[in-house]
């Protein structure tokens, strides 16, 4: 069989994420017909740039839910003969069912460079944002009461968010990730501690608003117990009782040390957040009330802050994005022949005055999720500052 | 002032010594400690050898002790072995058993000796720290005056078509971390077989094989345009973006203060309002994040030295790491850390000279 052309395999590539144009397609259409009642989400699709960066991340969401379908192949299958091959290179010992190209090229190891990339994107973005939401728990966790308090408390937590934004990140990495330490079950505990905020912060939530409905709260309180505690054992402790939930254990640590990166700084921006807002009028009103100290903070002051919030956590987990690629750039936490994006520009980069087709599309496809992420904020920062 | 900077340096001292004996915890975790002992002395040790190796030498002791010894505020402990040697982590190879120092740590200006390079501590540091300061000095001569300019532009007249274009440019920088912009440019511009440079080798207009050089390892020796431009290119492009977007902001808020618009009104021309009104009072917020994105840069050249193979500080970082090669480990990171509390120092004080409408009580 003949290679492709240039042509061909744009071809090819657009055929194969044909899902992921219907899905985009289908929610561009679905979201601007309803946009005048969606409120902030609406409001997106009169900025060019905020749709251009949601059509980005879209695009990548759909990529990796669809993934099964677009891959051409296994992303960690070898075939030999097929190391370092040019993108468009027929596959040697195709079947007739099988995909006759690879379509982006084979890397060092003679796997396709196009289905890693997809595989990629799964890894990338099952990690990302749920690191980064764990970050923003434990942030506004801490960083609401040392806020809303100040006096020792506040010092006290500062300083340690201050001691750990004083690390450069890598040497922080370096000191976590490794086998030595992982050896020690240190990230394990960090887990154990980490993962306990989001529980912590939904049962104050539910306490501190339905306390005086106390049927309300019980229910509220119990499910929180019960689903998150079934959670969080099945993930930090590797212990579900039934033996569904899990986390692989290198993951588990790339997770632990990406949100511990990044909670300082959201403790910061929720803490100075918090300092402004607990001077407006709707504060005093709630102090009058006689309002519990938590019902403000969680419930005066958080919604009121979700603004600049909303549009931290997109920029945010661009950078978990750019941190997940750095560690992978470092070889540190997956393993090598994981297909995440930082991995696979590490194993590219060391060929790339020669064969450059392996290292450039996760570079590529790395930037652009990034990039869609940083125009998505910048949309939302631009429209939600309208009105 | 006196007693605010006074303050803020003691702040620092503690967080500089909490910061160390975090580092010092770390390192010196059991498993580090096992992997060293089987490093430098044999691979095939038994446990209980292993734990004779490390007793011998001091490391089974409380970590608060040794942490001392490292600072140089505990006598470092000496163990006489059976032929007459004595260990101590003050000994070097050739060193006379009368002469060894009871106290050797920071204080006493010993950084300890690296496992990997076979070498003072203290001198590898101060090497690898000059090399990496030239990249560091071009990265901000390139990076700063393009971002104030970039922001300033685009700031002057907000929500104009440049103001868009450039904005759209920074928010992209931003986006590309050093590992992306570092392979793209390697691709484009120091590849022999794709991007830019066979095309103009083709046409003459190139007398060495690629436009620019992939590798920065010559530059250690002689910095030239071929092989210094890509990687100082791929940090100044990442941290860019961060303070043109401060520029921007700021330069678009002082354009709508009132002295601006009397400026105006009076007949000034856009020009001077721009060079001689606005731009004092909008440089004041991008000094403190240009300070700040010092320490940020480590990163960036930890990334890029790895990239382009330039032995630097952020090379010898990742070599420490990667060869459990505990006391430089330290040392880079008592620099890293200084480097990180001084920029905020330095930006703390430069702000409120810079605004005085700052007064600190």
């Amino acid at each position: 069989m003949e290679p492709l052309s240039s042509f061909e395999i744009f071809g090819h590539i657009l055929y194969q994420l044909l899902p992921v144009w219907i899905g985009l397609i289908a929610i561009f259409v679905i979201s601007i017909a309803t946009k005048s009642k969606t409120g902030l989400y609406g409001k997106l699709f009169d900025s060019p740039i905020g749709m251009i960066g949601f059509g980005l991340v879209t695009f990548w969401v759909l990529t990796a839910l669809f993934g099964d379908m677009i891959m051409t192949h296994d992303p960690l299958q070898q075939i030999s003969g097929m190391k370092n091959k040019l993108p468009g290179t027929p596959t040697k010992g195709a079947e007739a069912d099988d995909f006759q190209w690879y379509l982006l090229g084979g890397d060092n190891l003679a796997r396709d460079v196009f289905s890693r990339v997809v595989a990629g994107s799964r890894i990338v973005l099952k990690i990302a944002p749920l690191a980064t939401l764990f970050a923003f728990m434990v942030g506004i966790t801490l960083g609401l009461p040392a806020g809303y308090y100040g006096g020792k408390r506040d010092t006290l937590l500062s300083f340690l968010a201050n001691l750990i934004l004083a690390f450069p990140v890598i040497l922080l990495f370096y000191l976590l990730v490794t086998p030595e330490i992982v050896k020690t079950g240190l990230p394990k505990y960090m887990a154990a501690v980490l993962f306990l905020f989001p529980i912590i912060f939904l049962v104050v939530l539910w306490q501190s608003r339905f306390y005086t409905q106390p049927q309300k709260r019980n229910l509220f309180v119990a499910l929180t117990v019960l689903i998150g505690g079934w959670i969080y054992l099945g993930i930090a402790w590797n212990a579900d009782p039934i033996g569904i939930i899990s986390m692989q254990a290198n993951i588990l640590i790339v997770f632990v040390a990406v949100v511990f990166v990044n909670s300082p700084t959201v403790f910061r921006i929720i803490r100075g957040l918090t300092m402004d807002i607990k001077t407006r009028d709707y504060v005093a009103a709630a102090q009058t009330r006689g309002e519990g100290p938590w019902y403000i903070m969680l419930w005066e002051i958080l919604p009121n802050a979700r603004g600049p919030l909303i549009v931290d956590f997109c920029l945010r987990i661009g950078y978990t994005t750019i941190l997940l690629g750095t560690l992978g750039f470092f070889g540190l936490g997956l393993e090598s022949e994981s297909p995440d994006w930082g991995s696979t520009i590490n194993a590219g980069r060391r060929l790339l005055a020669i064969y450059s087709h392996p290292a450039l599309p996760p570079a590529l496809s790395l930037m652009s999720l990034v990039l869609g992420l940083n125009l998505l904020a910048d949309g939302l920062r631009e429209q939600s500052l309208r009105d | 002032m006196g007693s605010f900077i006074f303050k803020r340096i003691g702040v620092m001292a503690l967080t500089a010594l909490c910061l160390t004996f975090i580092v010092f915890y770390l390192t010196n975790l059991y498993p580090n400690l096992e992997k060293l002992a089987k490093t430098q002395g044999n691979m095939r040790m038994t446990d209980k050898q292993v734990v004779s190796w490390l007793g011998n030498r001091g490391y089974s002791q409380n970590v608060f002790k040794k942490y001392g010894e490292w600072l140089g505020v505990v006598p470092s402990l000496q163990t006489t072995t059976e032929d007459g040697t004595v260990l101590s982590r003050c000994s070097r190879a050739g060193m006379a058993p009368a002469d060894i120092p009871g106290y050797c740590g920071i204080m006493q200006a010993n950084w300890g000796y690296s496992t990997v390079f076979k070498e003072e501590v203290w001198n590898i540091v101060t090497k690898r720290l000059g090399l990496t300061s030239w990249l560091m000095l071009a990265v901000l001569c390139v990076m700063v005056p393009m971002a104030l300019i970039v922001g300033i532009l685009a700031g002057m007249k907000e929500g104009s078509r440049t103001d868009r274009t450039l904005s759209t440019f920074s928010i992209a920088t931003t986006a590309t971390p050093e590992y992306v912009s570092g392979v793209i440019f390697i691709i484009l511009f120091a590849s022999s077989k794709g991007g830019l440079s066979p095309l103009l080798s083709d046409w003459g207009l190139l007398s060495s094989k690629t436009l620019f050089k992939g590798s920065a390892t010559s530059a250690m020796a002689d910095i030239t345009f071929a092989n210094f431009t890509l990687p100082v290119m791929a940090l100044a492009l990442y941290g860019m973006g961060y303070i043109a977007r401060m520029t921007r902001a700021s330069m678009a808020e002082v354009m709508t203060a009132q002295y601006i618009r009397t400026a105006r009104l009076k007949g000034v021309s856009f020009k001077n309002v721009v060079l001689k009104h606005a731009l004092r009072n909008a440089l004041i917020a991008p000094f403190t994040v240009i300070i700040l994105q010092i320490p940020w840069l480590l990163t960036g050249v930890v990334i890029v030295e790895t990239l382009f193979n330039y032995k630097g500080f952020g090379w010898a970082l990742v070599q420490a790491a990667q060869n459990n090669d505990i006391e430089l480990l330290l040392g880079i990171s008592v620099i890293a850390v200084v480097v990180v509390l001084v920029t905020q120092l330095i930006s703390d004080i430069g702000y409120v000279f810079l605004n005085p409408r700052i007064r600190v009580s």
